[in-house]
């Protein structure tokens, strides 16, 4: 099995990788509700169905020495940047075969080696945080840059605010990437946000910005990456807005009952994977039967990793006495 | 007396204020259309509508800041906090702004706030959505604090700290929301700030327990041999004295239960407070039960292990009256740490 550095790797070598990892991103979070309603999970979770090209592109673009944070819909992204199934799946089922042991649960999970800061269940936290991260680049003299990936809601807070200001009077090393998923929990953006694009927001801190399909992992791969030469050249931070949809409620107990009728099914036309998948199959990356057995191969990996959690023990009690401090 | 549901108590318990008086007005993330992440506002959009009943953006800073301003300046503004942990980013708002203004004017300015905040483990939340945080309150003069056990208290605490002319903060236990018990409505089912009340009669020892605990503390009581005074707080700020001062001259044996950790819980003013003024009256030392210095974790098993539960405070106090000391917290009789 592929170590999260391999996973990371082949993602950013291959395009085939990235459908592929849509895929996997996907089903895992199918998987994840299916455990749910067996009553195998403890707690909540907040899945990223429909988001996957998000995190995929964001993973693409980022090198393995930069710095990611990301939310508690944050499974994609982990994955994305090579969180194997098993170290997810692990912790959200809170098994010792968990990123973190499984002391964490789905909200929080991380893996130095990759990029991925300890997830943030606070909203808004983690983007002065990744900021922090570009300081320690550009204080180090290293040419690494840091990203933020937070929700549209999110831009209602104060460390937002705060977060874009400071990087860029400091012109620091940092992408901001806002997920407009078009919904903060059960509130349709309109009725919180008074913008309609929310990288309008770069404006009053003087950054560049620019709005992205969050449903073509290739536009955000190239989107990101631009932004990140700016980055690391010292040109400082850019916000970038990818449009994009929550498939599922909020959290596993919220049937978005509030979601306009066919708001959903508009947004599937542009569905992240069936089109990227066509468009591979298009230009021959992928072979004709190239979808099936990409499913197919994914679905096996799932399986496995299932398998593999549920024989893992519980987090035993000693867990939670551990690296409360560190030594 | 209609029996209710937390949740149902606390949503009642607003509702009656509005209907009393048109200044109540209720603020927070989710709560008006959707009526609250925890069904905690159910049926106020409905009948008070949106200039009264409001959905906010996600800027606790932002409404709560606001509604400071708007108490301050006449209205009693009802605020969520949904989980208690996303006070952080709004503390300055209540602790130094909202908590000072009566202070800071010479007695001229009010600030009729309530800040309601869900706390507590047991749901599988994770370490950053699953503390009790009295510590956050506590110890800023200026604030009350008062924390739910059950639908009965949550009404009347509700409707007493909406009534109040201070900014006072209503924590409610999250797990408890869906408990059912009967509720005295009305005038008379409002609890006074500050008033403690007695869940069990007993002479060996005096258990205090506050929110979740009382639950534990109480079953404990009901299954074991020893016989204790059980005394739900309700209040931290203040907290009823008289009455634990009572019930512990009386038994000479003080336990709280606390489901914060060791370390700057609550517990340990109570047990200061009753050492310096009742240290004649002790027959052992006083024993807190509370949970370990760590952050809440995340699995069934373990979070179970972090909260008191019955049997553990069962065997704590009977270890307690056996042998007159005050028994070694679980993670120290397992060897977990030193
Ligand atoms: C400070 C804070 N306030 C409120 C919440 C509760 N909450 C969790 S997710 C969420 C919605 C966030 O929306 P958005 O930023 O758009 O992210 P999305 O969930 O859509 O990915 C809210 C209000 C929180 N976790 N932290
Ligand atoms: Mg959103």
């Amino acid at each position: 099995m592929s170590t999260p550095l391999e996973r990371r790797q082949a993602l950013q070598q291959d395009r085939r990788v990235r459908y592929e990892r849509m895929v996997e991103i996907r089903a895992l979070e199918n998987k994840v509700q299916d455990l749910f309603d067996e009553g195998l999970v403890h707690g909540t979770t907040h899945l990223c169905l429909g988001q996957e090209a998000v995190a995929v592109g964001v993973a693409a673009a980022a090198r393995t020495t930069d710095q990611v944070t990301c939310t508690y819909r944050g499974h994609g992204v982990a994955l994305a940047l090579g969180l194997t199934p098993v170290q997810l799946l692990g912790e959200i089922l809170g098994r010792e075969a968990g990123s973190i042991g499984g002391i964490g649960g789905s909200m929080h999970l991380c893996d130095p080696e990759i990029g991925l800061m300890p997830t943030f269940a606070i909203v808004g936290a983690g983007i002065p945080v990744a900021a922090g991260a570009a300081l320690t680049a550009q204080v180090r003299g290293t040419d690494d840059a840091a990203i933020a990936v937070f929700g549209d809601g999110s831009t209602n807070i104060g460390a937002f605010h705060e977060a874009l200001n400071l990087a860029a009077i400091w012109k620091l090393p940092v992408v901001f990437v806002c997920e407009n998923n078009q919904y903060g929990e059960y509130s349709r953006i309109d009725l919180t946000t008074p913008v309609d694009d929310i990288a309008c927001r770069a404006e009053s801190y003087a950054i560049p910005s620019a709005i992205v399909d969050g449903q073509d992992p290739d536009a955000v791969a190239e989107a990101v990456s631009g932004a990140l030469d700016q980055a690391r050249g010292g040109s400082g931070p850019t916000l970038l807005e990818l449009k994009t949809y929550r498939y599922a409620g909020h959290s596993r107990a919220d049937t978005a009952p509030y979601r306009p009728e066919g708001e959903f099914e508009r947004w599937y036309e542009k569905d992240p994977i069936v089109n990227f998948g066509r468009q591979l199959v298009d230009e021959g990356v992928l072979g004709d039967d190239g979808i099936e057995e990409v499913q197919a191969a994914v679905d096996a990996r799932i399986d496995a990793a299932v398998e593999l959690v549920l024989a893992s023990a519980p987090a035993p009690v000693e867990a939670m006495f551990a690296n409360v401090l560190a030594p | 007396m209609p029996r209710m549901r937390m949740n149902q108590a606390i949503s009642a318990a607003i509702a009656d204020e509005m209907r009393s008086d048109p200044d109540v007005i209720v603020l927070g993330e989710d709560i008006a259309v959707a009526e609250g992440p925890f069904k905690t506002s159910a049926g106020l959009l409905d009948e008070f509508g949106p200039l009264r009943v409001r959905d906010t953006p996600i800027s606790e800073m932002g409404f709560l800041g606001a509604a400071v301003g708007a108490a301050a300046t006449g209205l009693r503004p009802v605020v969520e906090i949904m989980f208690v942990e996303f006070l952080g980013v709004a503390l300055d708002q209540l602790s130094t702004e909202g908590a000072k203004f009566h202070y800071l004017s010479g007695g001229l300015v009010k600030v009729p706030l309530t800040v309601r905040a869900s706390v507590g483990a047991g749901l599988g939340f994770g370490t950053q959505h699953s503390q009790t945080l009295e510590s956050w309150v506590v110890g800023t003069p200026g604030l009350k604090l008062a924390v739910a056990s059950g639908p009965a208290n949550a009404y009347g605490l509700m409707r007493a700290a909406i009534r109040d002319d201070n900014p006072v903060v209503v924590l409610e236990p999250r797990r408890l929301y869906a408990q059912r018990e009967e509720v005295t409505v009305g005038e008379e089912g409002i609890i006074a700030l500050g008033t403690a009340r007695q869940a069990v009669s007993g002479d060996a020892a005096t258990v205090v327990a506050l929110g979740s605990t009382v639950g534990a503390a109480t079953e404990a009581a009901a299954a074991a041999s020893w016989s204790a005074d059980v005394i739900d707080l309700q209040s931290l700020q203040p907290w009823d004295k008289e009455m634990v001062y009572e019930s512990v001259a009386r038994t000479g044996r003080l336990v709280t239960v606390e489901e914060n950790p060791l370390s700057g819980g609550w517990g340990a003013d109570i047990v200061a407070a009753v050492a310096s003024d009742l240290f004649g009256e002790l027959k052992a030392p006083p024993l807190r039960i509370t949970a370990p210095d760590v952050p809440v974790p995340f699995g069934k098993e373990l979070e179970e292990r972090y909260m008191p539960s019955s049997t553990y405070v069962g065997e704590q106090v009977i270890e307690l009256l056996d042998t007159g000391r005050v028994p070694p917290p679980w993670w120290q009789r397992e060897e977990i740490t030193p």
